[in-house]
């Protein structure tokens, strides 16, 4: 049984963004890196799941250049058992990321592809289910559980909808992607980082895979949006009443 | 360009976002020569057309079938990708939900088009439209530029407002769905629908939300829920409350949440992280209690009362109430 955990790597959401001064892009000088806080979600699912069940190999990967390699290990420190750098030139988009994790998914044939809903940099929320759709496999998307035995054909999950909880089956192998409530990610202990020191980390070229991950979205200004202006303080609960009666209107 | 609207239909209810959509469509249409379908899917939604028959749209079109009577994302992404290909789309568009999340990205991928989640602005005049849309939890707004024959889009409903409807009716033209042909990996289980009764608060007027001010769930309902009833307001939460287990994810109000922009939000013991704050700072009014002067709310909240909510909350109801 393979569970495989695809993991992007983002600056760290408690960062204070600053644009370049062209506004091409962000300036990221100095800043720290984490591993998308839904991936590391994902991948702790992962990573219960084969605790509790013999036979179960979990493998993370990144598409990116040697710096996601960082947070690889961070995977690895996690518990997973091994880790694979696609290399790709260009960032890719949502579009590129699922084409390169579906021909990987057919070198790696897992059962299950666990992955963060969204990464909290593009916020797109999309790659997950367009590796769904490139490979014609079930999704459950927004997962805040998983009911699921390796060896069992199906997942059960519930998901969280805008109209509340929705509890679904997906044949096996399926994409699932985690939100918040699925677990609270484990702190990478000091023997974990020495045990990911000696577990396997593969690299491959995209080309190897036979994708083109040239991205279909080109950002051509960031700017920052407008500020609210700054509101006033009130005294007493009966001011904010009289505000709160004439904004009800 | 033709566009296609893909309509969200909730317990046999066309969602309000939908109109968002449409907008969009008709923004885009107002720059060019351009047409847009509006695409109803479900098990019975034939009733649901005159509600978006009077939108200009050269076509309802009705996707019924059994097999659809729940939103199940790979049948819905199917029939929304075989539409796509039927009515020549150049551009699919959903108001941004988590229905549209689900199902929109796996019909971009059937279709092999790339994708714009969150689109907050248009520029349609040009020859290649651009588009604007907010990342990194609302504190950046991205102009991006879309390459290829499809495009698939949500939209944000605060960023385009429903348009008027006028006289005109659009035919309806049912589509023809090869049951048999559509996937069936996923299996629908159950639901259980959470603070039924309130308000959507992606669709309220008035939205009262609590943070982590508050210690328990009976608390965020007496204090929060009791508040939001007396105003007639829909309820929302903060992320913290719901790492908490004291709400439901489905109030969650903020980057990873719902993104909400009614004409009162009222946050109650939130201190406004800026993924908070990336869900609610479009509201037209915001007011926020927070017994801490230097809360980050209170930078982009019109009035601020710095009390602490077990104190200010009752007393605010009982002043409403009379």
């Amino acid at each position: 049984m393979k569970i495989l955990v695809p993991l992007k790597r983002v600056p760290d959401p408690d960062t204070p963004l600053r644009l370049r001064a062209d506004r091409s892009g962000i300036d990221l000088d100095g800043a720290k890196f984490v591993i998308n806080p839904f991936d590391a979600i994902a991948l702790e699912e992962a990573l219960r799941v084969k605790e509790r069940s013999a036979n179960v190999e979990v493998a993370v990967v990144s598409i990116g250049s040697d710096d996601a390699i960082e947070q690889l290990r961070a995977g690895l420190g996690m518990g997973a058992d091994r880790a694979v750098l696609i290399r790709v030139a260009t960032p890719p988009d949502s579009l590129a990321i699922a084409k390169v994790l579906a021909a990987f998914f057919q070198r790696e044939k897992p059962d299950v592809v666990l992955m963060g809903k969204q990464a909290i940099d593009d916020d797109s929320n999309q790659a997950g289910q367009m590796l769904a759709g490139l490979l014609r496999l079930p999704q459950a998307t927004f997962i805040s559980r998983l009911e699921w035995t390796p060896g069992e054909p199906r997942a059960v999950c519930r998901r969280e909808t805008d109209a509340g909880i929705e509890t679904v089956a997906v044949r096996l192998p399926a994409v699932l992607t985690a939100d918040l409530r699925l677990n609270e990610p484990r702190y990478v202990s000091l023997p974990g980082i020495m045990k990911a020191k000696r577990k396997p980390l593969e690299e491959l070229a995209v080309a190897d895979l036979g994708v083109d991950p040239t991205p279909r979205t080109t950002i051509q200004k960031l700017e920052l949006p407008p500020k609210r202006a700054a509101g006033i303080r009130v005294k007493t609960v009966e001011d904010l009443v009289t505000h709160l009666l004439a904004a009800r209107g | 360009m033709n566009l296609l609207i893909v309509a969200e239909i909730s317990r046999g209810q066309l969602k309000l976002a939908t109109g968002a959509a449409i907008g969009f469509a008709r923004q885009v249409c107002a720059a060019g020569a351009h047409t847009f379908d509006v695409l109803l899917l479900g098990s019975d939604v034939g009733g649901l057309v005159p509600s978006v028959a009077s939108y200009g749209a050269s076509a309802v079109l009705i996707a019924a079938a059994p097999a659809l009577a729940e939103p199940l994302a790979d049948r819905y992404a199917d029939v929304i990708a075989q539409v796509a290909r039927e009515r020549n789309t150049s551009v699919v568009v959903a108001a941004a939900s988590t229905f549209s999340k689900d199902v929109l990205p796996r019909a971009a991928a059937l279709l092999d088009a790339g994708m714009l989640s969150d689109v907050i602005g248009v520029d349609a005049s040009a020859e290649e439209p651009v588009f604007r849309r907010v990342m990194h939890a609302g504190n950046v707004v991205a102009t991006v530029r879309l390459a290829g024959a499809v495009k698939v889009l949500t939209v944000r409903s605060s960023a385009f407002p429903t348009p008027e409807k006028s006289s005109a009716t659009s035919p309806a033209v049912p589509v023809t769905i090869d049951v048999a042909a559509l996937p069936s990996g996923i299996e629908f289980i159950s639901r259980e629908e959470k603070g039924a009764g309130r308000p959507d608060p992606t669709e309220a007027r008035i939205v009262v939300s609590g943070g982590r001010a508050l210690k328990n769930a009976e608390d965020f309902e007496r204090l929060v829920g009791g508040l939001a009833d007396t105003l007639g307001a829909a309820v929302g939460s903060s992320r913290a409350l719901v790492d908490a287990g004291i709400t439901s994810n489905a109030l969650q109000i903020g980057q990873t949440g719902k993104v909400v922009a009614p004409e009162l939000y009222l946050a109650v013991g939130i201190s406004g992280a800026i993924q908070h704050v990336a869900g609610m700072k479009d509201a037209k009014v915001i007011a926020a209690i927070n017994k801490d002067p230097d809360a980050p709310i209170f930078a982009v909240a019109d009035y601020g009362l710095v009390a602490d909510v077990y104190e200010a909350v009752p007393q605010i109801i009982s002043r409403l109430k009379h």
